[in-house]
């Protein structure tokens, strides 16, 4: 998902050179912010249209299918979702009848995303500060080891894993899905490993001479120093692990461990296929997406700061 | 999707400067990495010997595997479904990637010159937030063929409806589009992120030289930017050929075998069917084929990393 980084805060250039850009051409930017109001438009419009959807009584959205705005409003669509309508209301309102509840699927989400963030950010963490700050042997050898682990595409690994997780009895568990993820990626490793090595080694050495173990400087120093990145690293880590739909599909079979983007392609390979129950699909797209979202509002300038390269110079 | 590119970042501040106290810490680090060396050798490493080792025998996942030698790859190679699987694949990663380069590249270039502004490109992310699983379903009602308001744009001004999802020549076409819609920002942020590496003093000489800014954007930019994108490409088109979320919720490979990327078919195989062995020898093949095209693309970035050093 990310890219390694080195905060890609914009320099602060001075104005007048920003635009490699022919100055004052008006014709040129009105066309580029016409282009770039299409493509705004283009990425939020969907999102809109999922809330009018989802707002909209689905039976009117047959007749009303080119209306701007929800089509005889109505919360219908929010109480299928969350199981708050009869059956018999459900099936007439064009959806599929079986009792459904996004509550548990959210809770599950939330579960799993929090096991996998916290483990493998904690570990990682402590891993990095191994291979940036402690001396021991062969490290060199074991960093290059695990270097190479960027290499393996996931996607590889998950039928094998698929098969540990069955042997290690652990298919259909929240823990299932979070365990392959929980300990380590080579990536959030090599994310703090990288700020750690950028940390002065002085305010370390003072806190050793001092007589504090290395254990204590890891966990009363470094952590502390690195509260930045290391949030950085955990909403990235969290966003990642809330969208993941492959792996969760293959570990899960039943509303005990089903997550919400599973629990999205179950309801809607239940709905009716002529006549789907747009309004319910909607409103339960909306739920899967809304948290994340959510999230970004608040950390919108750390995730967009956080997308760039390292290796770059 | 998680990329690095390292250019060796271990020579910052690693190397050994004398310590108050030269001890040796290897049984403290042993201890400190220990989680994370079990989670790379039991759910990294041991998984990819595993497949290797899984796509050389016959196994239903009931009864323990059993080697048959090459009988997998030998089916594949005979098996036309696996070479439709890998031509529908290519199709789409040649449209996905070739689509969103160009738009990112458009997209980010503008972003640098009319607002460095966060909004802007936060908007322009937005939609990479949401999983390919929400993407996908979004699109499905979207381009309903009967009520999606895409089809009634289109039926409004004048022309055919399209059967996006179920024509066999749109399929795989219209999946592409809805991965560049959620994948496009993150692209186009990622050249941003290239573009402000480029120094302003080249800008500045160029100006002192009297260039022309398009004469500077042509020979400044552009050629500076290469390098950007190769690592952008190298990112993109090994997360493109991995393909399933959109294909699973739209399509399941349909209509007929059209848009039966290779993953949806290994993943076909081993849970529609239970034939791990058979599955894995193709992901073994999808991984040779992506393990070539990183090395290709990797040397072609080499190749061409002189130009800002």
């Amino acid at each position: 998902m990310a890219t390694l980084t080195t905060p890609v805060d914009v320099p602060p250039a001075s104005p007048e050179k920003i635009a490699p850009e022919k100055p004052g051409f008006p014709a040129g930017r009105t066309l580029a912010w016409v282009f770039m109001i299409l493509v705004i438009v283009g990425s939020l419009f969907p999102f809109y249209w999922m809330l009018r959807t989802a707002l909209s009584s689905n039976n009117a959205l047959y007749a009303g299918s080119d209306s701007l705005l929800p089509v005889q409003p109505s919360w219908g669509g929010f109480e299928r979702v969350f199981g708050l309508q009869t059956g018999q209301a459900a099936i007439d309102a064009g959806g599929a009848g079986q009792p459904i509840s996004f509550w548990h699927y959210l809770i599950n989400s939330v579960i799993v995303s929090t096991l996998t963030t916290g483990g493998q950010v904690f570990f990682s963490a402590m891993a990095a500060y191994a291979f940036a700050r402690l001396q021991w042997k062969h490290r060199e050898k074991v960093v290059a080891f695990f270097l190479a682990g960027l290499m393996i595409p996931t996607i590889f690994t998950l039928l094998p894993n698929f098969v540990l997780i069955k042997q290690l009895g652990l298919v259909d568990t929240l823990l299932g899905i979070s365990l392959p993820s929980m300990l380590m990626t080579p990536f959030a490793v090599f994310f703090l490993r990288q700020f750690f090595l950028g940390i002065s080694r002085e305010v370390e050495e003072a806190a050793l001479v001092e007589g504090a173990s290395k254990v204590r400087v890891f966990f009363r120093l470094i952590l502390p120093m690195s509260t930045a990145p290391i949030a950085t690293l955990s909403i990235l880590t969290y966003i990642t692990s809330w969208n993941d739909y492959f792996w969760p599909l293959m570990v899960s079979y039943t509303d005990r461990s089903r997550v919400l983007t599973v629990a999205l392609g179950v309801f809607k390979s239940q709905t009716p296929s002529t006549g789907p129950d747009w309004s319910g699909l909607m409103a339960a797209t909306l739920v899967a997406a809304l948290p994340m979202l959510i999230l970004f509002c608040f950390f919108a300038r750390r995730i967009v700061n956080s997308i760039g390269f390292s290796g770059i110079k | 999707m998680s990329t690095i590119t390292t250019t060796k970042p271990a020579k910052t501040g690693a190397e050994p400067t004398p310590s108050p106290r030269k001890r040796d810490d290897t049984r403290l680090a042993l201890l400190f990495i220990l989680p994370a060396l079990i989670g790379f050798l039991v759910f990294m490493v041991w998984p990819t010997l595993r497949g290797i080792y899984l796509s050389f025998t016959k196994f239903n996942l009931l009864t323990p595997p059993e080697f048959n030698g090459l009988d997998n790859y030998v089916r594949m190679v005979q098996d036309p479904v696996f070479w439709n699987a890998l031509k529908v694949t290519l199709y789409y990663v040649v449209i996905n990637i070739g689509l969103q380069t160009v738009l990112a590249l458009i997209i980010a270039v503008l972003m640098q010159r009319l607002t460095k502004k966060t909004w802007l490109r936060g908007i322009v992310l937005t939609p990479y937030l949401v999983s390919n699983v929400v993407a996908a379903m979004v699109f499905l009602w979207v381009l309903d063929y009967q009520l999606g308001i895409g089809n009634k744009i289109i039926d409004a001004i004048g022309l055919d409806r399209i059967a996006f999802l179920s024509s066999d020549t749109w399929v795989i076409p219209t999946i592409a589009l809805i991965n560049v819609w959620r994948h496009v920002g993150y692209t186009a942020l990622l050249i941003f992120a290239g573009l402000q590496t480029i120094p302003e003093t080249m800008y500045e000489a160029g100006r002192v030289d009297g260039a022309s800014e398009i004469r500077m954007f042509r020979s400044i930019t552009v050629p500076l930017l290469r390098p950007i994108i190769a690592l952008v490409l190298i990112i993109t088109v090994v997360g493109s050929f991995q393909v399933f979320d959109t294909v699973a919720i739209t399509t399941r490979g349909g209509p007929v075998d059209s848009s039966r990327v290779l993953q949806y078919y290994i993943y076909d195989v081993a849970f529609g069917r239970f034939q791990f062995g058979y599955a894995s020898a193709m992901s073994v093949a999808l991984l040779i084929v992506l393990v070539v095209i990183t090395f290709i693309q990797y040397r072609l970035t080499r190749a061409e990393s002189s130009d800002l050093s």
